[in-house]
C-alpha cells in the first residue's frame, strides 16, 4: 500500500477551471468479474469496470440491480453483512483490496462514502468533525481546529456554522447535514468518494448546492457516484456504467465516457434507459 | 372518545364507559389512599434525628440511622456488582450475537424466565449459595449479591433493548469512516443506549430497594450500625415488616420508615427522568 498522506495538511489547490481535472484519465480502480452474493441471492454478476483517477464515474440503472452494493464492494462495508460473500478481484492503487489481510480501517480511511440520508453522529458539529480524526490519530487542537475549518470550508459550509460549532449536528438542515457528512470524509484527507444518490433526499436547491460541490471536488478526488437523476448524470459525470437486471441478478451492461453512454450508446437497452423509455 | 362514550344513547357503550372510568379511578384511588395514609401516620415521625438516630426497643422509639446506611450499602454492593455485568451482558446481546443464534436465543429465554421468579426463590439460592456455599454468612455482601443476580435480568434486557434501538446508519457510518468496532461502541452506541439502560436500572433498583423476601435470607434483620461489609444489615423494608408484624406499638415509627422509603423511591425516579431527558442528552449532543 502507498504511504498514507499525512492527516490534516492543508488540502491542494483546486484545479484552475479552465483546465479539465481528468483530461488524462488513467485507471485507479480495476474491479474484474465481481460478483456478490446476499445468502443464496445473487445481487450482481460479473462485473468488470475500471475507474479513473480524478473522475467523476457514474452508475446508472434501475432499483434493485446492485449499484448499492456494488459500491460497498469498493470499501469492503460488506464486511458487516454477514451472509454476504464477494468473489473477484478488486485493484486499488495496486492493492488487492479484497485480500483478507487488507487492513480496512486504513482502507475505508482513504475511501470516504456518503450516503442517501444525511447520517451526522448526535453530536455537536466540530465533535462530528474531530471524532473520526482523533481516532485516526490527530489531537493536536490546532491541527484540529485547522483541518475542521479547510473541510467545512472546501463543502461551502464554514459561513453558515462558524459561529455554532458547539451546536448539535442534528439541528441542521437536510441539505446541510449532507455537506457536514462530505466535510466529514473530506476531513479525513481521502483519496476516493463514493457517493450513493447523495442529493436524492434533498430538496431541490439543496440537491444543487452538493451537485456543485461535487463538481468542484473533480481533480482532487476520484468520485463514483449513484444516481437515479440521469440529467444530474449527464451534467457532472465523466465516466458512466449501466447496470441492469438479467435473470434476477445485476449485470454491468455497458460502461464508458458519458458523452458516449448519454449520446451514442453501443446497447440497445443503454439506449432505451437514457431516453427514458425504460427503467 | 370519553366524551362520546358518555353521551351516548346506546346503553352497552354507556355501560363500558362507566367499566373504563370506573377501573381508573379505583387505580388512581387506590394509590391516592395509600399515599394519604403513609403521608398522614408517616409525616409527623420525620425529623433529623428520626432519620439519623438508632432504632430503640426493638425500633418503637428512636430512628432508623443505621437501618438508612444498611439500605445504601446494599443497594451500592448490588449496584457495582450489577451494573458491569448488565451493561456487558447486553452489548454481548445486542452487538455480538445474532437474533436467530442459538446462543442469543438460550440466553434472552433465560433471562426473561429469571425476571420472573418470586423473590423469596432469589433468597433461598443467596442463602444456600452466598451465606452457606461462600461462606459469607448473614451480610450485606450476601444482600447485596442475591439482590444483583435479581436485578440483572431486567438490567440486561432493557439495556439490550436500548443497544437495539440506536439506528443502524450510526454503525453503518461509522464503519465507513474507518472507526473500529471499539470507538463506535464507546463513544456512539453506548451513550445512545443509556436510556435504556436508565428504564432498567430504575426499574431494578425499585424492585431492589423494596425487596424483603430475597433479603431476609441473606442480609438478615440485625438493627446495629454495619461496621463492614461481612455484618448483617437490616433493609429499610424488612424494618417495616418487621415493625408492623412483629413488634407491638411499632406502627408509628413502621409508617415513618414507610414514608422515607416512598420518597427514596419517588428520588430515584425523578432523578433518573431528569438525567434521560436533560442531563446527560444536552451533554452527548454537544460535547
Ligand atoms: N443486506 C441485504 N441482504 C439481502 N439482500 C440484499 C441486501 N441488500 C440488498 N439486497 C438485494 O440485492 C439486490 C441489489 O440491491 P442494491 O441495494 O444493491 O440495489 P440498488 O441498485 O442500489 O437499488 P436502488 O437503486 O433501489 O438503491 C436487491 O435485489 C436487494 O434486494
Ligand atoms: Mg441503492
Amino acid at each position: 500500500m502507498t504511504p498514507l498522506k499525512p492527516l490534516a495538511e492543508p488540502c491542494p489547490q483546486y484545479l484552475p477551471n479552465d483546465e479539465p481535472a481528468c483530461r488524462k484519465p488513467h485507471p485507479f480502480v480495476d474491479v474484474d468479474r465481481l460478483s456478490l452474493h446476499y445468502g443464496a441471492k445473487l445481487a450482481f454478476q460479473d462485473v468488470t469496470l475500471s475507474i479513473s483517477k480524478g473522475c467523476i464515474t457514474a452508475l446508472v440503472g434501475p432499483s434493485g440491480c446492485g449499484k448499492t452494493s456494488f459500491l460497498t464492494c469498493l470499501n469492503r462495508l460488506t464486511d458487516l453483512i454477514p451472509t454476504c460473500l464477494v468473489s473477484g478481484r478488486i485493484m486499488i492503487d495496486k492493492l488487492d483490496i479484497l485480500a483478507p489481510q487488507t487492513d480496512v480501517i486504513r482502507l475505508r480511511r482513504r475511501i470516504g462514502m456518503i450516503f442517501q440520508k444525511p447520517n451526522p453522529f448526535p453530536l455537536s458539529i466540530r465533535r462530528n468533525l474531530e471524532f473520526p480524526l482523533r481516532e485516526h490519530g490527530v489531537r493536536d487542537r490546532t491541527q484540529l481546529g485547522s483541518a475542521i475549518e479547510t473541510s467545512l470550508r472546501d463543502v461551502g459550509l464554514w459561513d453558515e456554522v462558524k459561529d455554532r460549532l458547539d451546536s448539535p449536528a442534528l439541528a441542521l438542515s437536510g441539505g446541510q447535514q449532507q455537506r457536514l457528512c462530505i466535510a466529514r470524509s473530506l476531513a479525513l484527507a481521502p483519496e476516493m468518494l463514493l457517493m450513493d444518490e447523495p442529493c436524492s433526499a434533498l430538496d431541490p436547491i439543496s440537491g444543487g448546492i452538493v451537485e456543485d460541490l461535487i463538481v468542484r471536488l473533480r481533480g482532487r478526488y476520484t468520485i463514483v457516484i449513484v444516481t437515479h437523476n440521469l440529467a444530474q448524470a449527464r451534467r457532472i459525470a465523466d465516466h458512466a456504467a449501466l447496470f441492469w437486471v438479467h435473470n434476477e441478478a445485476g449485470r454491468l451492461i455497458e460502461t464508458g465516457p458519458a458523452k458516449q453512454i448519454f449520446e451514442e450508446p453501443h446497447d440497445p437497452l443503454t439506449a432505451a434507459y437514457v431516453s427514458g423509455m425504460r427503467g | 372518545m370519553a366524551e362520546t362514550l358518555s353521551r351516548s344513547q346506546n346503553p352497552r357503550e354507556r355501560l363500558a364507559f362507566v367499566l373504563v372510568w370506573g377501573a381508573a379511578a379505583v387505580v388512581t384511588a387506590t394509590f391516592c389512599w395509600l399515599l394519604g395514609d403513609i403521608l398522614w401516620h408517616g409525616l409527623s415521625r420525620l425529623s433529623w434525628t428520626f432519620l439519623t438516630a438508632p432504632p430503640e426497643s426493638a425500633g418503637r422509639r428512636g430512628g432508623i440511622g443505621p437501618i438508612l446506611v444498611s439500605t445504601f450499602l446494599i443497594l451500592g454492593v448490588c449496584l457495582a456488582v450489577s451494573l458491569p455485568i448488565g451493561v456487558g451482558t447486553a452489548i454481548l446481546l445486542a452487538e455480538f450475537t445474532s437474533d436467530q443464534g442459538l446462543f442469543g436465543r438460550m440466553t434472552r429465554r433465560s433471562l426473561d424466565v429469571l425476571a420472573g421468579v418470586p423473590s423469596i426463590v432469589f433468597g433461598l439460592f443467596g442463602n444456600a449459595f452466598f451465606c452457606k456455599m461462600l461462606g459469607l454468612g448473614f451480610s450485606i455482601l450476601s444482600g447485596g449479591l442475591t439482590l444483583a443476580c435479581m436485578v440483572l435480568p431486567i438490567l440486561i434486557r432493557s439495556t439490550e433493548e436500548g443497544f437495539r434501538a440506536v439506528p443502524a446508519n450510526y454503525r453503518i457510518s461509522a464503519a465507513a469512516l474507518g472507526l473500529s468496532r471499539t470507538t463506535t461502541l464507546v463513544h456512539l452506541l453506548l451513550p445512545a443506549a443509556v436510556p435504556g439502560l436508565l428504564v432498567g436500572l430504575v426499574l431494578g433498583v425499585g424492585r431492589a430497594i423494596a425487596e424483603t423476601a430475597a433479603l431476609i435470607f441473606t442480609s438478615g434483620y440485625v438493627d446495629r450500625m454495619p461496621e463492614s461489609l461481612l455484618d448483617s444489615g437490616r433493609a429499610l423494608s424488612i424494618h417495616i415488616f418487621d415493625l408492623s408484624m412483629n413488634v407491638s406499638g411499632g406502627d408509628a415509627n413502621a409508617y415513618g420508615s414507610a414514608l422515607v422509603l416512598v420518597v427514596l423511591l419517588l428520588l430515584i425516579n425523578g432523578a433518573a427522568s431528569w438525567l434521560a431527558t436533560y442531563g446527560l442528552h444536552r451533554k452527548i449532543a454537544t460535547i
